[in-house]
């Protein structure tokens, strides 16, 4: 992400952004990319208003034009109540939306977000993803990360799943889900009778702590009246759509990544 | 080049738009300061000394709180403020996000540090005027002169803050270097009161003696040739200093 945003000096290969060369041509780059960073680097010495004006500046958009672009952006992320707030004083999701605000102050052709929901509660999230969703029904391309596999599921287009630099997976969300976790998910308990039964009956099963897993494409209905009458499974069985989470840990292993 | 300095300015006018904000904290320094040492030292102390070099003592060291008030306010700014920001605030970070690149942004901390230099010369000059401590209008020079002095302090301050790996180790620049200066730089006492060498270890590696002498030069008006040494020291130190803080910024934050 850093080296899309001609941040950091390229490690290896070929990087182009709008077809121009990152090592030849940052600051043209720059001029078109709004980057929303994972952690909050507001200028703590001025109010929401000023924040925007004075990064507005560094793009050398000055004068009326800033001035009513930062009026904009602050009632298009809910701010204008907080216009003339210092950013100590507003919450984490306040702080969030001004920062998607100010990275939209020289209006980017390229929106580049790293996890712009962390650490916020549900109704902020949704704020968010809404005027995310927003700016893309505008036509506008957002590129962004996260962990949160619900809101990739929400947000993306296209989606890449990446583990230690490497790109596992590529596709649509739902094609994702639908070729590596299949339509749907029967968790049940994991004992030795039900183990030592599907064993038998040849199905697949991935193990989850202590519940079993069974992906499958359309017949779980079925395949629930089995596991419940041949094998006399006695403890809870659950059936739910499969999710990107579930591609995710199937693809990247169920152990703890430091 | 037009399109360099605007960027520039624009890291100096959010440093200055900062300052501006807590301008009543910041304008006092400049008022107490001087007032403090005058009254202490100049018109305390100094009853006990008849004159240094046949000038008043209070007349003596008027120039030298200039310059002292110069290098400790670039100094302190391009230090513990200017790591603050970089390294808490993470506004750099930010700013580099945009058109606006490293060296510009650290170009533009110390050119604010100096500015601020000329703010508290400017605002120091009406006191000594006041006490009679400074002729004029020959001392209006203090203010654009606190500038190059000022881009002198905030350069070597900036080297620190490049290579410091936190904000507790600012200490050693500030002990070992700052307070020696303050006291050995022929502020209190000429410098020909020191031992033969010690006199030259401060004219070569003090730059804060050769702001003293051009400063006292001024208010005294006693411009003599020496003072071109001196001017031509700071101006190579600056270079120097500015151009070094500038590459060590950028290997501490291009990761």
């Amino acid at each position: 992400m850093k080296m899309i945003q001609c941040i950091s000096p390229k490690s290896g290969g070929s990087l182009e952004v709008f077809g121009m060369d990152v090592d030849t041509h940052p600051r043209e780059i720059k001029k078109r990319i709004g980057v929303v960073p994972q952690e909050n680097n507001l200028d703590p010495d001025f109010t929401a208003y000023r924040n925007l004006l004075i990064y507005s500046r560094y793009f050398g958009i000055t004068g009326r034009l800033a001035e009513e672009r930062a009026d904009r952006l602050l009632r298009f992320m809910r701010l204008e109540e907080k216009r003339d707030i210092l950013i100590e004083k507003l919450s984490g999701g306040m702080k969030r939306r001004l920062i998607i605000a100010r990275a939209l102050v020289n209006e980017p052709e390229l929106l580049i977000l790293d996890e712009p929901t962390i650490g916020l509660d549900p109704q902020a999230r949704h704020l968010i993803w809404e005027t995310l969703r927003g700016l893309r029904a505008e036509g506008n391309t957002l590129v962004l990360t996260t962990h949160y596999l619900d809101e990739a599921e929400r947000l993306c287009d296209r989606l890449v799943i990446m583990d230690h630099g490497r790109i596992l997976v590529e596709g649509t969300p739902a094609d994702i889900v639908r070729d590596y976790a299949g339509n749907e998910v029967i968790e049940v308990e994991r004992t030795e009778n039900t183990v030592a039964c599907l064993d038998e009956l040849g199905v697949a099963y991935d193990l989850a702590g202590d519940m079993l897993q069974v992906f499958t494409d359309h017949r779980a209905d079925d395949l629930v009246g089995e596991l419940l009458d041949l094998c006399r499974h006695e403890a809870a069985v659950t059936v739910r759509p499969a999710t990107l989470e579930d591609v995710f840990l199937r693809l990247t292993g169920r152990s703890l990544r430091e | 080049m037009l399109e360099r300095i605007r960027r520039v300015g624009s890291v100096w006018q959010r440093d200055l738009e900062a300052f501006l904000r807590t301008y009543r904290v910041n304008f006092i320094p400049p008022f107490i300061e001087p007032l403090l040492y005058l009254l202490a030292l100049g018109f305390g102390l100094g009853t006990y000394i008849e004159a240094v070099d046949g000038v008043p003592y209070p007349v003596f060291i008027a120039p030298a709180l200039v310059s002292i008030s110069v290098m400790n306010s670039a100094f302190y700014e391009c230090t513990y403020s200017s790591f603050v920001r970089m390294y808490y605030q993470k506004t750099f970070d930010a700013i580099i996000a945009t058109p606006v690149s490293i060296g510009e942004v650290i170009a533009g901390e110390m050119i604010w540090g100096a500015t601020r230099g000329v703010i508290y010369a400017g605002l120091m000059l009406p006191v000594l005027i006041l006490f009679g401590v400074a002729t004029m209008p020959s001392s209006l020079l203090l203010i654009p002169f606190a500038f190059l002095a000022g881009l002198l302090f905030a350069g070597i301050a900036m080297c620190f803050t490049a290579i410091t790996p936190s904000i507790e180790t600012l200490n050693y620049p500030s002990f070992l270097f700052i307070t020696p200066m303050f006291l050995f730089s022929g502020t209190f006492f000429p410098l020909d009161l020191l031992p033969e060498v010690v006199r030259y270890f401060a004219l070569a590696v003090l730059p804060l003696t050769h702001v003293v002498e051009i400063n006292r030069a001024i208010t005294l008006e006693a411009v003599s040739a020496a003072n071109l040494l001196n001017l031509a020291w700071i101006a190579v130190a600056t270079a120097v200093f500015c151009s070094l803080a500038i590459r060590l910024m950028k290997r501490r934050l291009v990761v």
